[in-house]
């Protein structure tokens, strides 16, 4: 079972080679596109710190690692799902979803994988390398239980941004024109990548226990960076990470019931 | 002139189909911005006094102009709609019709515009109560009058940048990439992730031998009051001189594009 689906996505991933391949200079381009977008966050940083020594508790080094550790969660989450949920009001539209709903592979296996994005896995590789240059500038040695418990949140994180954004690309079932709200959730990983001191009130409260923006990446790097204070925050991670997980599979066998087909 | 009139009427009319979309543009949007302002206010906290000049209400100040000018000049659909005229083949019946191509899409724009600001007014104008004690109106008559005129500036700048962008599409396949690389620029040298003037001095010098200030930082420099007396003038006049460069640049690679156009499909 296990076998046949990873040999599936192999297939898919070939596929993508090819498919890249082909616009080599745009793939190039589109590496250039990430690099300056993480660029002009650390940008940003940067100039907060040079007129300010702290915010809350964070010091410029630790939200250099922050914003690598937010940028690598969302490049994975890119890399494997991102171009998918984009297309699913399109399949949904054009009524491609039938010819998808008959492969004899699980139907949301296929909607969410079917296109990995490659430039993605460049410029997570590339936050990597951020991360490292900021932990090595903090003098950080974390062992390898504390690297395994950083990939274990970074995953819950991926998970989080996946099933959020599988719910919201869901809603083209209802007003097959989805892809402007699609768009929006970007604004709200820009929150991700931000300091959590920073933020108070009901704006943490909503992005901590309804959309948990904030602890998506914060935790991870705060395990890094060795500055959790109690397990709560990690527990919390993984726990949110699985409400909304299965709350994505409630919104998507009502997609499925909704589904009527189109113009086939 | 009469027959862009109408024209303006049916972009209104066509761009009303996007009003959810907008509507959750401008909502979406605000989140990254409380959460700029929530990092400024945790700076301000750490420290005592002002950070070049600005205190944390002037700091905040300058985001909610940020906001109101980039609402009223953003090019947000319209690029997208010109690469794909170009590259869908669509261009052929419209270069049929007696239109201007860019009066027709600057048309289209200000109709665009129209809508997305009746959509956002109102998640905007709730963020901006919120924040009410912050937002300043301008000193005088002659303030305002200089900041209305920069900011037909800006949109036209804006505008003509964006088109001229775009029309790269009669020579590369994938335009997107360019597009997004002048966005980031844009985005960090016009003034919109933070005021400019916070850089060190010399940075802020060589900015300014770009247009990318003069897409939005100076109107709302004018706007809060920041550029006065010569450095107002002086300021209009540069920003007027790349409204006329972007303007012949416009002009100029869309003659070239039109003999490279290609007509695909049709």
């Amino acid at each position: 079972m296990l076998r046949r689906y990873a040999s599936i996505y192999a297939a898919l991933w070939k596929n993508s080679v090819t498919r890249e391949m082909t616009f080599k200079v745009n793939f190039l381009l589109w590496i250039l596109v990430d690099v300056l977008w993480f660029a002009l966050q650390i940008c940003f940083f940067s100039v907060l710190y040079s007129h300010t020594e702290k915010i809350g508790d964070w010091l410029k080094w630790e939200v250099i690692l922050l914003a690598g550790a937010g940028n690598f969660i969302q490049q994975i989450f890119v890399a494997l799902f991102q171009t998918n949920m984009v297309h699913m009001s399109e399949h949904v539209r054009t009524g491609r979803l039938d010819f998808l709903l008959l492969l004899p592979v699980n139907t949301r296996f296929i909607v969410s994988l079917r296109q990995p994005d490659l430039n993605a896995y460049v410029t997570g590789a590339l936050a990597v390398a951020v991360m490292v240059y900021a932990g090595v500038k903090l003098g950080l040695s974390p062992s390898p239980a504390a690297i395994a418990g950083f990939l274990l949140l970074c995953a819950a994180g991926v998970l989080i941004h996946y099933s959020m954004m599988f719910m919201i690309s869901c809603a083209c079932f209802w007003t097959v024109r989805s892809e402007g709200i699609v768009w929006g959730y970007y604004h709200l990983l820009q929150v991700s990548r931000q300091p959590d001191a920073a933020f108070s009130g009901a704006f943490r409260i909503f992005f901590t226990f309804v959309i948990p923006m904030i602890l998506v990446a914060n935790v991870p790097a705060k395990l890094l960076a060795d500055k959790i204070k109690s397990p709560v925050e990690m527990l919390l991670l993984l726990g949110m990470s699985g409400v909304i997980y299965l709350m994505s599979a409630v919104v998507w066998r009502f997609s499925m019931k909704r589904y009527r087909s189109a113009s086939s | 002139m009469k027959k862009y009139w109408r024209l303006f009427n049916v972009g209104i009319q066509n761009t009303l189909v996007y009003r959810a979309n907008f509507l959750f543009r401008s909502v979406f949007g605000l989140v990254p911005l409380f959460a700029t302002l929530s990092l400024w206010r945790a700076v301000f906290t750490g420290k005592q006094g002002d950070v070049a000049g600005y205190t944390l209400g002037a700091m905040i100040s300058y985001y909610l102009v940020v906001t109101i000018v980039d609402g009223l000049t953003a090019v947000t659909e319209d690029d997208w709609q010109i690469v794909g005229d170009i590259k869908d083949g669509r261009l052929s019946q419209l270069l049929l019709k007696p239109l201007d191509y860019l009066t027709y899409r600057l048309t289209l724009y200000a109709a665009g515009r129209v809508v997305f600001v009746a959509c956002a007014i109102v998640p905007v104008a709730i963020f901006i109560y919120y924040h009410r004690e912050h937002l300043v109106v301008p000193a005088d008559a002659l303030t305002l009058g200089a900041f209305l005129l920069s900011l037909v500036l800006t949109a036209l700048l804006q505008f003509f940048i964006s088109y001229t962008m775009a029309l790269l599409a009669f020579w590369v396949l994938e335009v997107s990439t360019f597009i997004f690389i002048l966005y980031s620029f844009e985005y960090i040298a016009g003034g919109h992730l933070f005021p400019l003037d916070i850089l060190p001095s010399a940075v802020v010098k060589a900015l300014h031998f770009t247009p990318f200030p003069y897409q939005l930082f100076f109107p709302v420099n004018v706007y809060l009051g920041r550029a006065t007396g010569a450095a107002l003038w002086s300021g209009l006049f540069i920003q007027f001189c790349w409204v006329v460069a972007a303007y012949l640049a416009a002009r100029f690679v869309w003659a070239r594009g039109v003999r490279h156009y290609g007509a695909v499909g049709g």
